[in-house]
């Protein structure tokens, strides 16, 4: 089924003629990561080409490659039939390309006259040549009919505003070919529509889009060709009007490794974690997590799936005490957790590790390690108050002698504890993270991307350790990008998108498509 | 009353005009660095080491003119140091300014007694200063009430560095915010990521906005030791720096309202002045010395967030490191 | 291998030796523009300082101060703050000490009063590193300028309370009444006689006991094993449970109290009064330790070592050398916090250069 959409070569040949952008075998590797793997498709000048695919799939490595900010090791790049040398984002611009970033690249303080302005300002006296730019953007919003105040204050505009400021940017740079990173992450409902009518104003004029998403409705109803990746290859081009969520589901998610990993019988005990009505928002009064239930129990491994961004981080660091919600309740083994009477999460973490609450944060270097302290330090690291004393001062014999042991159990190389933690390899120290979490016994395990950064046979023995956690009657609630880390894991699969729990299946009702649906926003129907 | 009569607010606020241009010198420095995104806590510093030199080459050469260059070079060498160790090495700014101030603390009573064996301060000025102004007509309206003293004394009679920097606080206000060089300042100061994916050079404006400050903080020494004093003494610069730096946040990092902090301060150390061996009705004779805590205890005030609510360039104090 | 990588030996002996001597040549080429050899300063200073056993006393009588403030500031930095405040602090514990001694002299017999006295000086340095550290921990107020701001105001309050308050009654010398001999600290020269007449009193022994407590308390106490990760990386700490708000007063207030505790030395062991301004830039000498000797309690005391032998032969540099007055060495300490503190990465390229050209 697969077959049917790779790009055949009768229909590249036609698509070469009138190709915007030509990928040919474009190859770009990371380190022990092959990001892009001989990328080849091409967009047709005039149109809205969607590229879709799940975390890690090379679509945001093939597109800075485009912008200049990387170059591919090997391929070429074809603009308008013609091969191009893209070394900096300086060449793209010249060449007609322009990028609208997920984080954008605007200057909140200054208005977004300034923010265009900024690097072309025509002369030392901004005023001289301010009249002219500004008539220049007026005529732009007039064209597009993109609404913005261009006096307004990057910092007082809306997101969905800043966008249009960051596509105004790139309008006035004369860009042909736009390509936007995830534009509809930060945008709700309305937002989306307004931009779609500026994409598809951008079409008329003859120009050029490419959207990166992972949001199939979007895809369907904007885009007139979609370009899916998966893996660092692209799996095959199509018409939209000639597919549908089911077929673009499954292509994203492709077929699922069966490791079969041994574990017991699904035979779940008592619930340890009840979460009701959780939400959160942020100081925009945004809502990153809205009206979050569920449960996890003994014995089973609930796991979170779900493109990053859609809330799991954030309610991660809400279970984990890191961060508080802003209403809602979580029980803990029946009771509640102490959340109401605190302003502020300073010092909570401490209070839920000693409730029996363990956490292998999803960014280990950011939050789960000091890089500096040696491997022992390191796994006391949370739990410095219980580690054993002589006299009132560590123990440090007891401390080395139980690192030895854990670093033996867990596999870590070298098995040094005096190691700074910072020379080990990415899956050596989430080894030593999760050895730390599990070796304190705890009642709830929340995991935030275990084999995020690890190498392959790293993470067998990883999945092997927590699928023994839950033998044992641990209850485990698992976040993860990666879909086959899913299905070797999880008892039950709750998958989130734009912050609500959009579905929930059972391991045996395992079904790329519906995830891929649920995870692209369509909600269970 | 007769507590106002000895108060004399007409004096107090011509010391406040006097005393401010120290203040707002070094603050206006202080804007151009900061603005751009380095911390410069070496205000102090280079005021000193400014004052020492003007006052050295003035004396030396019985020029004050020559003085006040020779001042602008050795803030502008300082600036360039403290650049070379913030933006290039990407060191600690804050202990780059600290380590500044300490040295040159040192360094310009050595200097100073090595020269001029005078117990490490610079010889009397005498004549070679800078003379008042005196603006035409101030002497006809001389015995006109009220309007003749302010056009006379308040407005008129200070010397061309006190003109010069209220002069400043427009011209300053207009580069920040209606020039080219401004406006690229305020982006790198607020995301330099956004200012270097529009093509533009951070550390080089960065480097840019040091020299400025360089140059604007000699005026700030030459004016302590030329105009105040007529000549350099040991630390003479006490704390101004800081109190410049306070200006700023109390003035949210704009030059408007960074000189109405300065001439906050200006006014409470003219205040002191007066109000000392003042019976002040229900409370007695302040102590000088508790007068002179006021700028400080202000400072912490508003640092304290109870002032106004004061946001600093975002990007401050973190060296620039190219991401792609 | 990058700069990240050095052995543990580089970063931790190679390059401070580097910056340390990179500053000494700085100040050696000012030496020399001030018309001496700097070898023949260099002799002079050794011999006065470190030779000479009088002159080792002293050394060994300022470092006993510079180890307090050292420590003071380096605590605070284990916890990521840079705390200048150590001068204002030292001069409140002063304040704290004189109060205990002048109400409890006639009353306490010596091993009574030195304690209180001691206690009086580390509450009031605590007191006065309190406000800064609360403003930085809940109001986000940057300590550096609120500690710059509380010297100031600690030189302020202490000028009047000296002037109004301590002056005897016709006494001119802005200082306090003399101590009682019940708050004066045993000279070691009772002990070790060849040093000679010199001011060197327990204060070093207890300065060397607050070098253990602190090598103790931050690297082998869950307490410092907390501070140091608050210090070394906020969001980490926070993940592991510590309260970073808490850390944070906690430490200033510690790091007020040490600087307190160095106001002991002098005042109860050398001059037995409070001067105005007694504190003489030891506050400031503290930051210059803890860069130099890079928190580490060894580091701490070679650095402090270093400095009284800068102090002391310095002085007697001074007088035979009218060029180089004592305030060059307030010019040494200002290059070496910068060679130290503000570039202490300078020849890290180099020697990582050097090391892997080695190994190749």
């Amino acid at each position: 089924m697969i077959d049917e959409f790779l790009p055949r070569p009768a229909t590249g040949e036609r698509i070469h003629m009138q190709a915007a952008v030509e990928f040919r075998q474009i190859c770009k590797r990371f380190g022990a990561v092959q990001a892009n793997a001989e990328v080849s498709f091409g967009i047709p000048n005039g149109s809205i080409h969607g590229l879709i695919g799940e975390n890690g799939a090379g679509k945001s490595t093939l597109m800075s490659i485009l912008y200049g900010y990387y170059q591919a090791e090997s391929g070429q790049i074809l603009l308008d039939g013609q091969e191009r040398k893209i070394r900096s984002s300086q060449d793209a611009i010249k060449l007609g390309i322009g990028m609208v970033h997920q984080h954008f690249m605007l200057v909140d303080n200054l208005s977004v006259l300034d923010n265009v302005m900024l690097g072309n300002e025509g002369g030392f006296r901004l005023a001289g040549h301010r009249a002219a730019a500004e008539a220049k953007l007026k005529s732009i919003c007039e064209t597009y009919s993109l609404e913005v105040d261009l006096h307004a204050r990057i910092e007082e505009l809306s997101v969905g505003v800043q966008q249009r400021v960051e596509i105004l940017k790139q309008i006035y740079h004369s860009a042909d070919i736009l390509i936007l990173d995830e534009p509809t992450a930060v945008l709700t409902a309305q937002e989306t529509e307004a931009l779609f009518d500026v994409l598809r104003l951008f079409k008329q004029q003859g120009k050029t889009v490419i959207l990166i998403s992972h949001k199939l409705q979007e895809i369907l109803d904007i885009t007139d060709n979609v370009t899916v990746m998966r893996g660092g290859r692209a799996i095959g081009t199509v018409e939209t009007a000639k597919t549908d969520k089911e077929q673009l589901a499954s292509m994203m998610v492709g077929r699922p490794i069966q490791t079969e990993l041994p574990r017991a019988p699904y035979r779940p005990g008592a619930a340890v974690l009840e979460v009701a009505g959780l939400n959160l928002r942020n100081r925009q009064n945004v809502g990153l997590l809205t009206d979050v239930n569920f449960e996890v129990r003994a014995g089973e491994i609930v796991a979170i799936a779900g493109v990053s961004g859609n809330g799991q981080s954030e309610l991660m660091e809400i279970l984990a005490g890191m961060r508080l919600p802003t209403s809602g309740k979580i029980d803990f083994l029946g009771k509640e957790l102490p959340l109401r009477q605190r302003h502020d999460a300073d010092g909570l973490p401490a209070e839920f590790r000693r409730l029996g609450i363990a956490h292998v944060p999803e960014d280990r270097l950011r939050d789960g390690v000091i890089k500096d302290f040696s491997v022992m330090h390191n796994t006391i690291f949370g739990y410095q108050d219980q580690a054993p004393r002589k006299f009132g001062l560590l123990d440090f014999k007891a401390v080395m002698e139980r690192c030895t042991e854990l670093l033996k159990k867990f596999d870590v190389r070298p098995a040094d504890p005096d190691l700074r933690i910072a020379l080990l390899s990415g899956g050596n120290q989430q080894k030593v993270v999760i050895a730390r979490e599990i070796a304190a016994a705890p009642k709830l395990m929340l995991v935030g991307q275990p084999t995020r950064g690890v190498d392959i046979g790293t993470i067998e023995s990883i999945h092997a350790q927590l699928l023994a956690l839950r033998d044992a009657g641990v209850a485990i609630l698992l976040v993860s990008v990666e879909l086959e880390e899913v299905r070797s894991l999880a008892d039950r699969i709750l998958v989130m998108s734009g912050g609500r729990i959009t579905g929930e299946l059972k391991i045996d009702e395992f079904d790329t498509t519906k995830i891929g649906l649920m995870m692209g926003g369509m909600h269970k129907s | 009353m007769s507590f106002f009569d000895d108060l004399n607010f007409a004096s107090i606020l011509v010391a406040t005009v006097r005393n401010a241009p120290v203040l707002i010198f070094a603050a206006m420095a202080g804007l151009f660095s900061e603005r751009s995104g380095v911390v410069d806590l070496a205000l102090e510093g280079k005021m000193l080491a400014s004052a020492f030199v003007s006052a050295a080459v003035a004396f030396a050469t019985q020029n004050v003119w020559f003085g006040i260059l020779a001042g602008i070079g050795i803030s502008v060498l300082l600036s360039a140091v403290q650049g070379y160790v913030s933006i290039t090495q990407k060191g600690n700014q804050l202990v780059c300014g600290i380590a500044i101030n300490i040295a040159l603390s040192g360094l310009t009573f050595v200097l100073a007694q090595f020269f001029f064996q005078q117990g490490g301060r610079t010889p009397d000025l005498g004549e070679a200063r800078l003379h008042e102004i005196v603006l035409p007509g101030a002497q006809a309206l001389a015995d006109v009430p009220v309007l003749g003293w302010l056009y006379g004394s308040l407005i008129g009679g200070h010397t061309i560095l006190v003109y010069l920097a209220f002069a400043l606080i427009p011209l300053v206000h207009w580069i920040v915010y209606h020039s080219r060089f401004g406006l690229r300042l305020r982006a790198v100061g607020e995301n330099p990521h956004a200012a270097d994916a529009a093509g533009i050079h951070v550390e080089r404006t960065r480097y840019l906005a040091m020299l400025c400050g360089g140059v604007l903080c000699s005026f700030s020494g030459a004016y302590l030791a030329i105009v105040q004093s007529g000549f350099f003494l040991r630390d003479m610069s006490a704390g101004n720096g800081f109190l410049a730096l306070t200006a700023l946040v109390f003035g949210n990092w704009r030059p408007l309202h960074t000189a109405l902090g300065c001439l906050m301060f200006g006014f409470f150390a003219a205040l002191q002045i007066q109000i000392e061996g003042v019976e002040i009705p229900g409370v007695g004779k302040i102590p000088g010395s508790l007068i002179q805590m006021i700028p400080y205890v202000v400072t912490v005030i508003v640092l304290a967030g109870f002032m106004a609510k004061s946001v600093a360039p975002k990007a401050i104090g973190v060296p620039f490191v190219k991401s792609r | 291998m990058s700069a990240n990588e050095l052995p543990r030996w580089a970063t931790a002996i190679a390059l401070p030796v580097l910056n340390l001597v990179s500053a000494l040549l700085v100040a050696g080429l000012v030496i020399y523009l001030l018309g001496e050899s700097p070898v023949e300063s260099l002799a002079i200073l050794v011999n006065s300082a470190v030779l000479n056993p009088e002159g080792l006393g002293y050394t060994l009588f300022y470092a006993s101060t510079f180890i307090f403030t050292g420590l003071s500031v380096s605590i605070a930095m284990q916890a990521g703050l840079f705390n200048i405040g150590s001068e204002g602090q030292m001069y409140i514990g002063g304040l704290g000490l004189t109060l205990a001694v002048l109400a409890l002299d006639a009353a306490l017999p010596g091993w009574l009063m030195v304690p209180a006295a001691i206690a009086g000086a580390a509450l009031f340095g605590a007191l006065w590193a309190w406000l800064p550290g609360y403003l930085q921990a809940r109001r986000g107020s940057h300590i550096v300028v609120t500690t710059i701001m509380f010297n100031f105001i600690a030189a302020s309050l202490m000028n009047w309370l000296i002037v109004s308050f301590l002056i005897p009654v016709g006494e001119q010398r802005p200082a306090s009444r003399l101590f009682a001999e019940s708050a004066w600290l045993p000279k070691l020269s009772g002990i070790l006689p060849v040093l000679g007449d010199t001011p060197l009193n327990i204060s070093f022994l207890l300065a060397l006991l607050a070098l253990a407590v602190y090598g103790l308390a931050v690297w082998r106490t869950s307490w410092g094993y907390k501070l140091r990760a608050a210090g070394l990386n906020p969001h980490a700490a926070h993940y592991a449970g510590v309260s970073i708000a808490k850390t944070i007063i906690v430490a200033m207030l510690i790091s007020g109290a040490l600087a307190g505790l160095a106001s002991v030395n002098s005042l109860m062991g050398s001059t037995h009064y409070m001067a105005l301004n007694f504190t003489g830039g030891a506050g400031f000498i503290g930051i210059a330790i803890a860069l130099m000797g890079r928190r580490h309690p060894l580091g701490i005391l070679l650095s402090s070592i270093l400095f009284g032998a800068l102090i002391q032969g310095g002085f007697d540099l001074s007088l035979e050398k009218s060029n180089i007055p004592p305030e060059t060495f307030i010019f040494i300490q200002g290059l070496i916090i910068l060679f130290c503190g503000a570039m202490e990465n300078l020849y890290a390229p180099a020697l990582a250069a050097l090391l892997k050209g080695r190994k190749a």
